[in-house]
């Protein structure tokens, strides 16, 4: 049971607001790891405090055996990022985009060469590799975007919405990549909006004004909330007392 | 109210919308669903006159989009898909000038957006970039009503905004349809699809069908089993290895199968899966949602060419 | 027109509230003034100068001395011999050299006497400066020995009319009112209808009934004010810190700035009309009116020196005009019977960008 990310009382206040309150979660290798909550819940701090991209105001995160506070470069060269929007420069080709990726992340002139190969055959891409990403449909997009941030083979990848905006055929081919890169021991940490991929997850956290308010499988969360389904489990949890509480925290 | 004959619009290369056609009954909520990509943007902003189709026709309360596109600015209410609200002006600043741009103001049509307002009103002095995605949402909503229009189109409402908020959302649209007033709304979420009354599933830029809802799941032609274990990922591997199984794809804690073999029993894919290993199994008959249908006419689609 | 006064009303909440406009239209205006007027002097002072003198002599050493003593120049450096000077120059430590001829006090006053001024041409406006400043010294100079030997010298005397001291502000505060003007007139009006644009509010707007020139006066208005409230502070600045005179009509000052702001706006939504981002109106007034305002306009480089197509081009921007009409006004004191032409051709422009963009922009996407 290796535990990748061990988060103990981790906080961040922006002054008197409180973005992250005083969280703690544990993730083991090879988890798909869901993180959901409202806008503006806190997920996303939560998630830049976890690569290392800001600092705690208290509490300590250890990411890939490192400490996100003291070591956070260590724990940059671990962890693998995607967002649906800024992953992959457009402008160059998918070869362009593997070769300043696998540069960024400091690896050989000849393992990119060797990896650039095998990522073109796996992903079925070879015949577009010296085209523009620009010119490829978004699955192909998502895909390569996924699999570059796979390149350096970090112990954790953070996908955020990962699949917002994507037709139901893609999205699904996409979770079955996903589901397929934690088999091989690679730690998952996902953000979505879509109820139905929370299933998908080992374990899911819902966070609400900066709170973790549950974090179990889907399956004991349903049983805990008595929920048909996991969009019925987040009213629940985000609207407990309905509409006017929320109203309260409607800031973002 | 609306009616669209044979619409096309390309950005070079692109065919964004290719020979659309449909019409929708006043009083309607009528969906547009699609992802990314598939045109739904193209087809609000040619409704709402800031486009110009290459071919075919809309008109909307017999006017037509292009000839008579100044007199139907007054009679449409745009929400385009970001919110488009002035982010450095306060909540009431933004439904005060959006009031007064149209030639009205707030108390004269309040009636309308009384329901939805009155949640916004206690942060009225609250600059909306500071509102959450929900909140900006119900303003942009106001602002698109204040004028009293007779169709509303709502390009991506949902994008940005949590799935509680979208569900308050959609039962404030509901309202207004019970209202007398007709919607013309798209979503890259599936699952809203069930809360229109009328659809088009749209994908390329082409409509790949378009009825109720319930209409659309009913004429799914195959039979579906959903089956769930303790390993889904190996569950849908396994599943699409079995003989009689067209396609295997998650849907929530459950996999939906789609059979080409009609004789097939859920006992039989009970005992399969129970061969291959898996544990915790169960496996039940399921009807087709939205997302099962879109599946199939996109894979029929690309098949057909 | 309550939905152009609800229109106004926003523009000006904008402004208020965004900290960085603020700061464009209220501090750039001061702090180019100040800039431009203490910084880009023309002036020189305590420029370094070596000095080779192998006479030594009461001539020598008096010249020296009176140079040294004008303030302008600072003795850094005796040179041994001549072939010390190249060195000098090279090191950057001296700017001028003044090579003596031997027993200068002997042949000074005879026609053939001789004393070198060398200057660092790697700078020549400054070389060209510091030789002015020394030649008149040594005409000085020589005019009074002349004066205490009983020889008789001619005398050439030169004035310079409307601004004897030669004050470089007198050329820089007409200069940024005309930069300053193009910049908050031009660039803010542009960058805001772009900035609509990009944040999606001009869709909105589009579908409204709205006209576009409603949205075109309703985003001008607030900038024509806030423009002529800058124009005002440049002018009372260069009056006030730097002793400017109003010699002509203050009327006909106000009324010429009208015109040429309404020049300036027009070009700003000339370009909104093409720019669909903020970065990219930012780009395009910076490039197509800030650099060429600056550099062709006369503003700091003469125009009389420039190639003839630069003149051609210079001919076609705004500030080319306005320059003249400013100093003509407040140094000059001359009024509309010279400076018609200029108003006239700001007029003309000003209407042909309005034409053209009222053109330009669509009411559609």
């Amino acid at each position: 049971m290796d535990k990748v990310i061990v988060c103990e009382n981790l906080s961040k206040h922006f002054g008197p607001f409180k973005a992250v309150d005083d969280i703690s979660f544990e993730v083991k290798r090879g988890e798909i790891f869901g993180f959901l909550g409202a806008n503006g819940a806190g997920k996303t701090t939560a998630l830049k405090m976890l690569t290392g991209l800001i600092m705690p105001t208290s509490g300590r995160a250890e990411v890939a055996g490192f400490d996100v506070r003291q070591n956070p470069e260590a724990v940059k060269r671990r962890i693998g990022y995607m967002s649906q929007k800024f992953s992959l420069y457009e402008d160059l080709t998918v070869r362009e985009n593997i070769r300043l990726f696998g540069g960024i992340y400091g690896l050989k002139r000849a393992v990119i060469l060797e990896k650039t190969a095998a990522l073109l055959s796996a992903l079925e891409l070879e015949n577009a590799a010296d085209q523009r990403v620009s010119a490829l449909p978004l699955g192909w997009r998502q895909k390569l975007s996924f699999s570059v941030a796979l390149l350096h083979e970090p112990q954790i990848v953070f996908l955020d919405e990962p699949t917002s905006g994507v037709d139901p055929l893609t999205r699904r081919r996409f979770w079955e990549l996903i589901y397929a890169t934690a088999e091989q021991g690679v730690t998952i940490m996902v953000t979505t909006h879509y109820m139905d991929e929370a299933e998908y997850c080992g374990r899911v956290s819902m966070m609400v004004d900066g709170r973790i308010a549950a974090l179990d499988t889907p399956h004991l969360l349903k049983k805990q909330f008595d929920a048909a389904d996991m969009d019925e489990v987040f009213r629940k949890i985000a609207r407990p007392d309905d509409k006017q509480k929320t109203l309260k925290s409607g800031k973002k | 109210m609306l009616s669209i004959s044979n619409i096309s619009k390309s950005y070079g290369a692109i065919k964004a919308l290719d020979d659309i056609s449909f019409e929708v009954a006043s009083g309607e909520i009528f969906g547009l669903i699609g992802p990314d990509g598939a045109g739904k943007t193209s087809m609000f902003r040619i409704l709402a006159t800031l486009l110009l189709p290459d071919q075919g026709a809309a008109k909307i309360a017999g006017l037509d989009v292009v000839r008579d596109y100044k007199a139907l600015r007054h009679r449409i209410g745009y929400m385009p898909g970001r919110f488009s609200l002035y982010q450095d002006l306060s909540v009431a600043e933004n439904l005060e000038f959006f009031a007064a741009v149209f030639g009205t103001s707030i108390e004269a049509n309040y009636q309308l957006i009384a329901p939805i307002y009155d949640q916004l009103k206690p942060f009225k002095d609250r600059r909306a970039g500071a509102l959450s995605g929900g909140m900006k949402q119900k303003l942009a909503l106001c602002c698109a009503l204040i004028h009293k229009p007779d169709l509303l189109l709502l390009d991506e409402p949902g994008t940005g905004v949590d799935p509680v908020s979208r569900k308050e959302f959609w039962d404030m649209l509901r309202d207004l349809r019970d209202g007398g007033l007709t919607i013309l709304v798209s979503t890259p979420y599936m699952d809203e699809a069930a809360l229109c009354d009328r659809v088009a599933l749209l994908q390329n830029g082409r409509i790949m069908a378009m009825d109720t809802p319930e209409k659309i799941t009913a004429a799914f032609s195959r039979p579906i089993f959903a089956a769930r274990s303790a390993d889904m990922y190996r569950l849908i591997q396994d599943l699409r290895a079995m003989p009689g199984v067209a396609d295997c794809y998650a849907f929530g804690e459950f996999a939906h199968a789609v059979l080409d073999d009609r004789s097939l029993k859920s006992s039989d894919l009970l005992q399969y899966l129970q061969e291959c290993g898996h544990t915790e199994v169960q496996v039940k008959n399921a009807e087709a949602n939205i997302e099962d249908c879109f599946i199939e006419l996109m894979k029929k689609e690309t098949t057909h060419g | 027109m309550r939905h152009f006064f609800a229109f106004i009303k926003k523009e000006f909440l904008h402004i208020l509230r965004d900290r960085r406009t603020l700061m464009i239209l209220f501090g750039m205006p001061v702090v180019q003034v100040l800039l431009f007027g203490f910084v880009l002097n023309n002036e020189i002072k305590n420029a370094a100068i070596a000095v080779y003198d192998p006479s030594k002599d009461e001539a020598s050493t008096a010249l020296v001395g009176k140079l040294v003593s004008s303030g302008y120049f600072r003795l850094a450096q005796n040179l041994k011999g001549p072939e010390e000077m190249e060195a000098a120059f090279r090191s950057g430590k001296i700017k001028m050299a003044v090579v003596f001829p031997n027993e200068f006090a002997k042949n000074a006053g005879q026609p053939d006497a001789r004393v070198q001024l060398i200057g660092d041409a790697s700078d020549p406006n400054a070389a060209v400066t510091l030789l002015n400043y020394a030649q008149a010294i040594v005409g000085d100079w020589q005019q009074e020995r002349a004066k205490a030997i009983g020889a008789p010298r001619l005398e050439i005397i030169t004035r310079m009319r409307y601004n004897p001291e030669q004050k470089a502000v007198f050329n820089f505060v007409p200069g940024v009112m005309t930069l300053i003007l193009m910049l908050v007139s031009a660039m803010m009006t542009s960058i805001t209808i772009a900035r609509e644009k990009e944040m999606g509010t001009m869709e909105v707007l589009l579908v409204s009934p709205l006209k576009p020139i409603h949205i075109i006066l309703g985003k001008t208005t607030p900038y024509l004010v806030l423009s002529f409230f800058n124009a005002l502070v440049v002018v009372l600045m260069g009056m006030l810190v730097f002793g400017m005179p109003l010699r002509g009509s203050a009327g006909l000052l106000a009324l010429s700035s009208v015109v040429y702001m309404f020049v300036a706006l027009s070009l700003g939504i000339f370009i909104s009309t093409r720019a669909q981002t903020q970065q990219a109106a930012m780009f395009m007034s910076a490039l197509g009116l800030l650099m060429p305002t600056m550099l062709l306009s006369g503003f700091i480089f003469p125009r009389e020196s420039m190639p003839l197509p630069l003149q051609v081009i210079g001919n076609a921007i705004p500030a080319t005009w306005f320059n003249p009409i400013i100093k003509g006004i407040m140094i000059k004191g001359v009024g509309l019977e010279v400076l018609w032409k200029n108003l006239l051709v700001l007029t003309g422009m000003g209407l042909v960008f309005l034409v053209l963009s009222l053109r330009n922009f669509k009411d559609r996407l």
